[in-house]
């Protein structure tokens, strides 16, 4: 694959840009691979370049029902942080984080990784005494994140209202400065390119529907609308589809799909400097670099794999913007869209064996696995190279649940995060 | 936004006067103490997730306040049949007629 650098950009652009070969290939499935990963999302995608970069492997599918990166990936509001309360949430979002900030030159490929910042807005004597806890543990656990006053917050982020009689005052914020944004589509991309450059077959349009196992027990492939592909070794990567997917293979999981919703506004020039959340009220917002306030509402409060969800949880989100940053009240807001995000009863993911030998399972990111792609591909190709988990994901077992050790990023958030 | 036939209070109102409570027909066990970590597992944590139809429990928070059961397509969000808490699950074979 040719290099994206100054030399071959000018070569190029003195030749109509006719050299470029395409990014990435789309073979059709041989017989047999190593390893199949289902879903070509970036955690997928993520997943197949680590296992090839760091354990050797390149005999891999990565098999996707629709296109790569058209799921969660391309739905997400591209927000990046590490500031979460457990220790095992810690390191792996940190984990996740330090990925983030190598991630364009490792892959040679801009990500645009932009590390403006990530307020969160404390609204309530008990956000701030939740915000001011997580900020203590994060710094234990050596993770960026700073108390703010309300006009330290204002300093940093000007749009925001912290008038005393506005309906949801601002008291403080927590600022991880290290949080920021990313371009979804890139991450997809660019882990593509790097993985089919290393041998990975990517097959789009191509759906799991079922899981071949042998008599006694373990994986010898899957059954997909392209035929029977074996392989010993398969990881189900597949978000909201991922329940689905390991009932496929006998196991229950304990996981409940529901539709999460963006938005984006007509572009403007920039006025939002950084990320800003507010988890009280449900209102998530920064503005991308092609000027679009990108933002982020909540989810529908039933099962469902709609894609789409109600049009209340966007206005209520809606309300809630205007209300904190009046001058965006104007703003007309161009499309609305919906992901289907596989919330765990804890919060927090599943990244690991299964009880089927050979069968590996990456999901329960529920709101917020964007944030956690590269840190989230990386351990689960260590999980499926070594056939044991990283000590970064050893605690997002499976048995979690049977045993008691949850890790529960439910209760410390108090909300969706 | 959904509208919801409330069983009791025989009308069709906005979702927003209802909250969803769930995976319908799930039974608490009396013996608690004697249930092995899977069992409780089982119980406490894993619930349907179906591509499809679902069965599940609403309740009339903003109403009458009362719990009922539904039956309801996950795809399409359609509520394919309502009923009363207490009255007995629809047979497979009902739910396969009422998704047709």
């Amino acid at each position: 694959m040719k290099n994206f650098n100054a030399l071959n950009l000018a070569r190029e652009a003195l030749r109509g840009h006719k050299g470029w070969e395409k990014q990435w290939t789309s073979p059709e499935p041989k017989k047999k691979y190593d390893v199949i990963i289902v879903g070509a999302g970036g955690h997928g995608l993520g997943t197949a370049y680590y296992l090839a970069k760091e354990h050797g492997i390149t005999n891999i599918a990565v098999l996707e029902k629709g296109w790569l990166g058209g799921g969660n990936t391309g739905r997400n509001t591209t927000i990046i942080r590490s500031n979460y309360l457990y220790d095992e949430s810690a390191g792996l979002y940190n984990h996740a984080l330090k990925l983030w900030e190598g991630l364009s030159q490792d892959l040679n490929y801009n990500v645009m990784f932009s590390q403006r910042g990530v307020l969160m807005l404390a609204h309530s004597v008990h956000d701030v005494q939740s915000f001011q806890r997580h900020i203590h543990a994060n710094r234990l656990n050596g993770v960026d994140n700073q108390w703010l006053s309300a006009q330290e917050a204002k300093d940093y982020c000007p749009p925001l209202n912290i008038s005393k009689d506005s309906r949801y005052p601002i008291m403080g914020a927590a600022l991880q400065r290290k949080g920021g944004t990313a371009r979804h589509d890139a991450v997809a991309w660019g882990y593509a390119r790097k993985a089919t450059a290393m041998g990975v077959d990517i097959i789009q349009n191509c759906e799991v529907i079922g899981i071949n196992r042998a008599p006694s027990g373990e994986v010898t492939g899957v059954e997909t609308t392209k035929g029977t592909i074996n392989a010993e070794q398969v990881g189900i990567v597949a978000s909201g589809h991922s329940s689905v997917l390991m009932d496929m293979a006998g196991v229950q999981m304990p996981l409940e799909s529901y539709p999460l919703q963006a938005l984006v506004s007509e572009p403007v020039k920039p006025v939002f400097p950084c990320v800003a959340m507010s988890n009280a009220v449900h209102a998530y917002v920064s503005q991308s670099d092609k000027g679009e306030l990108v933002i982020g509402a909540g989810t529908d409060s039933y099962l469902s794999y709609s894609q789409t969800g109600s049009m209340h949880i966007l206005q209520h989100a809606l309300d809630a913007i205007i209300e904190m940053y009046p001058m965006f009240s104007r703003m007309k807001m161009l499309r609305t869209w919906g992901g289907i995000v596989d919330v765990t009863p804890d919060r927090s993911p599943i990244i690991g064996k299964t009880p089927v030998k050979g069968l590996y399972v990456n999901s329960g990111w529920g709101t917020g696995g964007f944030k956690a792609t590269p840190g989230s591909a990386h351990v689960f190709a260590h999980t499926i190279a070594r056939d044991e988990p990283h000590k970064i994901n050893a605690g997002f077992n499976l048995d979690r649940f049977r045993n008691g050790r949850l890790i529960d990023e439910a209760a410390a958030a108090a909300v969706a995060h | 936004m959904l509208l919801i036939h409330c069983p009791y209070c025989k009308a069709e109102r906005p979702e927003l006067e209802f909250s969803n409570a769930g995976q319908a027909h799930v039974v608490r066990p009396s013996n608690m103490e004697e249930m092995s970590d899977a069992e409780f597992e089982t119980m406490f944590f894993i619930r349907d997730n179906p591509k499809g139809v679902n069965l599940e429990r609403w309740r009339h928070a903003h109403g009458c306040g009362r719990f009922f059961n539904v039956v309801r397509n996950t795809i399409t969000d359609k509520f394919l049949k309502v009923y009363k808490a207490g009255e007995p699950r629809p047979s497979d074979k009902e739910i396969a007629e009422l998704n047709k």
